[in-house]
């Protein structure tokens, strides 16, 4: 395919010139005309050189990073999403659960489809590996209809029929269907059979799912032969579109107009919501949160149970709002399930907090001490933070695990954190065999971006590290100021106790209580620096850990297909060697076992790429994510230290004619 | 302070005494004072170490022909500095509390310009000569060293324990005592804890610095999102800076306000205790005394009854001067922590005021971080 000499990432030491040229000469002129019109002006922005991105607003800085991804063809519909962060959120919204289902697993079975197709060696293991994760769905959750799992197979036969379409530039196609959806979406005359192909497929002409499936179509036909997980996730944007084009339907007046209207309105008005919603972060319709930390059970078989709230619009989950009880090791279940599931495909799934034997244990024991008290509050802030970042990335969400997790009544006690001390024995095995390989695979970097990243990241674990140990030993002074100050208002109130003069005594013991309040003040900065930065950089140590993961198994990946690749060697020598022997019988062997050798190292180099791109795309969310996340926090803390100078000043005010009055 | 009522014996302005400036000099500091004379507008200035001001103590105390003398509070001289002694910090704070703190021996200047002040202001002791050599004399007079003072502390922490508990015959006196014990206790304790707030207000401020330097380490330019979160990272930093240049405003202000304030007013409770020590030695010795002309014979009564007489004509004058001196004690201490009360307040309204406001636009910059 015309992508894979563009996928392998050409090295951009700056990634300045390179981008444009890139975004020139791939991003045919026609659809990044369009583009463009589409989206008023952040996408020039994003061509713009690092170095004045700088001084410029951040926003364009964030939408910046997506053209890295841009240089790739098959993702230039993503230019049309003014931010980065759109795209996740899109996902977001779609649902394959619901009523829709017909439409949105079209696109889901057609995905793995033409790549088994094009790249007849790649399909079985990776596709594989996404469809049954997909029919794992249908199977494993009842919530799904059987019809799901029906579609699944009848779609096969239609898709077939793509065949030829994606040997045509990919872009063009976009472009084609992209235009020919806005003016007439039912016209057939169109080169691409693809899109006629899906227009049919469409169950009825019903004109909202007419045009959402076409435009599925166009971004299917930019992200072919891109991996499964991607096309997944992408596909995801039907059942959005789909709800979106019957919202806006619904209030147009003629039904037969309404398809041309609707479409043509279509992409500028999404594009202005996701604008807002970019914007407004907290729009993102899912508020997740982890409350009401209780004890169950006695002695030390107790264990803490959280409510675990959902509230959200999001078709995907059967109601709007819905709670369960869950425990720590649930949350923990859930992770292992995720990442057994997501990360070998380099995505970077979010850590949950630490087990802590010793919090645990003082729970367990627990009189009520405030040691024990702050230690669930911190847990439970941790769990939500941690459940929060796990919907909000888009793939993650669509995991049915997660949806069980949020859903499901009863969930089937996670079994592997339960015995977590052997859990933890093998991890610790993990690790030394990881350190152990990773010593021993020398892996010679091609990609100037992952080898600066990757030192990037190193770094940044050890700066957060250094941060974190300045915030507890902030923390920590402050903790002592409270109580300093305490016992400070304490003296003064017994200094004005026993003080003569009233007026003095009575100034005095005013003077205690604006000490006791300051006391207070302090607490609420001590717990709002541990809450906002501490844990938040406790939090990315751990995500930074996560996401050196994804390195790794990006190198693994590396490392098989130069396995296979040596292997092949070996058997070219072999055949050579046959060749010269003269050996006619075990020749044909031989040439056998190359050619199966040849598959798999197009297998590997493929999954290798494909592991790339997920991880450059995964890192390059992280980062934008991690920004988003720290700007989030300082407002917050601002905003509380703004209050908490307000009251500072409140009591000054009230305090001053005390002092005054003093005769 | 009672300004005015001194104001016929007084050459001086207490009010326009000043240390304008210090310089260290290996262990020494030296104090440049200024002053002005009532009947001149020229400010006269000259240069004093810590020996003067204990020089100019001792006269106080050593004061001759003034009746009643024991009976006055003398204004507390800040006790010596030590500026280039090793592990300074912990041991000068010890010893200083507040002085020690702050830049360049202000709060310790302050501390002497207090006293002097004081000293000025007090109706009996401006009189003294030695004042006046002490403001307006050139030369150094700590050189010539006046004899050790009556009042030994040394001495006076052996009997102390013994005789402070000495019942006294009356019951002003009494409760005064029993008072002053109180609150010299105390203030010293608040004094105390008041350092400790401003101490950790500093390493607080300290940590806070660490913390905004350290943030700078994430600053990395490599591609855009780093250039994001570098952004971000220096927002932080620049808040963080603004939170520990708060903490250091709000120590400072502890500091030279109700710091100062109550260090003074811990001193002076202890100034009143000597006092009150020194009449309740005196009632001691008059009671000796008179158990002594009981037993005494006749022919020596007469002698030792002309002495208890004296003893008691004493005691009486300087029960009388310290009654004065209380009462004077009580309106100026409560004046003074009004003062430093009032000072305190303001100003860290003003810095609260300041601040917040710094930090609405801090917070206003950070929400259009995105959106400008």
């Amino acid at each position: 395919m015309a992508a894979s000499s563009e996928r392998s990432p050409p090295p951009f030491p700056d990634s300045e010139e390179p981008e444009l040229l890139e975004d020139s000469d791939e991003g045919a002129d026609a659809f990044t005309g369009t583009s463009i019109s589409e989206m008023d002006s952040p996408s020039p922005d994003s061509t713009r050189p690092p170095k004045d991105i700088f001084n410029e607003p951040l926003e364009d800085i964030f939408s910046d990073p997506l053209s890295n991804i841009n240089s790739e063809p098959q993702k230039k519909v993503d230019t049309k999403i003014p931010s980065p962060s759109s795209d996740e959120v899109v996902d977001l919204f779609s649902d394959p659960l619901d009523d829709d289902s017909e439409v949105i697993s079209s696109p889901e079975v057609q995905n793995p489809m033409p790549d088994l197709l094009n790249e007849p060696v790649q399909a079985p293991k990776s596709d594989g590996s996404s469809k049954s994760s997909s029919v794992k769905k249908a199977a494993s959750a009842e919530l799904f209809g059987d019809e799901d799992e029906e579609d699944l197979f009848k779609e096969l036969p239609k898709v077939v029929t793509k065949k030829p379409q994606p040997l045509g530039p990919p872009v063009d196609v976009f472009t084609e269907v992209k235009s020919d959806v806005k003016v007439k979406p039912q016209v057939k005359d169109d080169p691409t059979d693809l899109f006629t192909e899906e227009a049919l497929t469409a169950p009825a002409p019903k004109p909202s799912a007419s045009s959402s499936s076409s435009r599925t179509n166009g971004v299917h036909s930019e992200e072919h032969d891109l991996f499964s997980e991607a096309t997944v996730e992408l596909s995801l944007d039907s059942p959005r579109n789909d709800r979106k084009k019957k919202d806006a339907v619904k209030p147009s007046v003629s039904a037969p107009v309404a398809p041309v209207a609707s479409s043509s309105s279509k992409a500028p008005s999404k594009t202005l919501e996701e604008l807002e919603e970019e914007e407004s972060e907290d729009t993102f319709d899912l508020n997740i949160s982890v409350t009401n930390p209780e004890k169950v059970g006695d002695g030390m078989n107790a264990y803490m149970a959280y409510k675990v709230s959902t509230q959200t619009s999001l078709t995907m989950f059967r109601s709007k709002m819905f709670t369960v009880r869950r425990r720590f090791s649930d949350f923990l279940g859930l992770y292992e399930k995720l990442s057994e599931k997501h990360s070998q495909n380099g995505y970077i799934v979010p850590p949950p907090p630490e087990k802590s034997i010793l919090g645990m244990t003082k729970v367990k024991v627990g009189k009520e001490d405030p040691s024990s008290a702050e230690f669930v509050e911190r847990r439970r802030a941790a769990l939500e933070r941690y459940l929060q970042r796990v919907v909000s990335h888009p793939s993650l969400l669509q995991d049915p695990d997660v949806r069980e997790f949020l859903e499901k009544e009863e969930l089937p006690r996670a079994v592997s954190t339960q015995a977590l001390s052997g859990a933890g024995f093998l991890k610790m095995l993990n690790k030394a065999t990881d350190a152990v390989s990773k010593m021993t695979i020398k892996m010679n970097e091609q990609d100037v971006w992952f080898d600066e990243k990757i030192q990037d990241v190193e770094n940044e674990e050890q700066h957060m590290r250094k941060l974190h140990i300045m915030v507890e030993s902030l923390v920590n002074h402050r903790k002592e100021l409270s109580g300093n100050t305490a016992v400070f208002a304490k003296s003064v109130a017994m200094l004005g106790s026993s003080e003569d003069n009233t007026a003095l005594s009575r100034a005095l013991s005013q003077l205690a209580e604006v000490e006791d309040r300051i006391e207070q003040i302090h607490q609420e900065k001590a717990a709002n620096d541990f809450f906002t930065f501490s844990e938040l950089l406790a939090d990315y140590i751990r995500l930074l850990g996560a996401v050196k993961g994804c390195f790794d198994q990006r190198m693994k990946a590396w490392q098989r297909w130069q396995d296979a690749e040596n292997m092949l060697q070996k058997k070219r020598e072999a055949e050579a060697k046959l060749l010269w022997a003269n050996k006619p019988d075990k020749l044909q062997q031989a040439k056998d076992e190359i050619a199966e050798w040849e598959a798999k190292v197009t297998q590997y180099e493929r999954e290798f790429e494909r592991i790339s791109a997920t991880v450059r795309k995964e890192v390059i969310r992280f980062d934008k994510e991690k920004a988003r996340d720290f700007k989030r926090q300082i407002i917050k803390y601002l905003e509380s230290l703004l209050n908490s100078q307000q009251q500072l000043i409140k009591y000054w005010e009230a305090f001053l004619p005390e002092a005054k009055a003093i005769a | 302070m009672e300004v005015s009522s001194a104001e016929a014996a007084l050459s001086v302005s207490a009010s326009s005494i000043r240390i304008t400036d210090v310089t260290q000099d290996g262990d020494v500091l030296t104090f440049a004072l200024t002053s002005q004379k009532l009947d001149s507008s020229a400010g006269v200035c000259v240069f004093r170490i810590y020996e003067d001001f204990d020089w100019l103590q001792q006269s106080l105390f050593s004061q001759e022909n003034l009746p009643g003398l024991q009976g006055i509070i003398f204004p507390p001289l800040p006790s010596k500095a030590l500026p280039s002694q090793s592990n300074t910090q912990t041991k000068a704070l010890k010893q200083l509390g507040f002085l020690a703190l702050g830049q360049d021996w202000q709060s310790y200047c302050k501390a002497l310009e207090f006293y002097l002040q004081q000293v000025a202001a007090h109706p009996t002791l401006c009189k003294c000569k030695a004042l006046d050599s002490f403001l307006f004399n050139s030369e150094s007079p700590g050189k010539q060293r006046g004899r050790k003072g009556i009042f030994n502390r040394l001495s006076q922490a052996v009997e102390e324990m013994r005789k402070e508990s000495h019942k006294d015959v009356d019951n002003f006196f009494q409760n005064e005592r029993n008072k002053n014990t109180n609150l010299a206790a105390l203030s010293k304790v608040a004094t105390e804890k008041l350092l400790d707030v401003v101490m950790t207000e500093q390493k607080l401020a300290l940590a806070c610095g660490h913390f905004s330097t350290s943030l700078h380490l994430c600053v990395n330019q490599d591609d855009a999102s780093a250039v994001a979160f570098s952004k971000v990272c220096l927002k932080l930093s620049d808040v963080i800076e603004a939170v520990k240049r708060n903490l250091e405003k709000v120590a400072s202000n502890n500091l030279s306000t109700l710091g100062l304030g109550l260090d003074l007013e811990s001193r002076y409770q202890e100034a009143e205790k000597e006092m009150l020590f020194r009449r309740t030695c005196k009632l001691i010795e008059l009671e000796t005394v008179k158990k002594g002309t009981e037993k005494a014979k006749a022919n020596k009564r007469e002698v030792l009854e002309a002495f208890q007489k004296a003893v008691e004509k004493e005691f009486n004058l300087i029960s009388s001067v310290a009654k004065q001196e209380i009462e004077r004690f009580h309106s100026s201490h409560v004046n003074v922590l009004k003062n430093f009360l009032i000072g305190w307040c303001e100003v860290q309204l003003n810095t609260a005021k300041e601040f917040a406001e710094l930090y609405s636009q801090h917070l206003e910059a950070c929400r259009n971080m995105y959106s400008e």
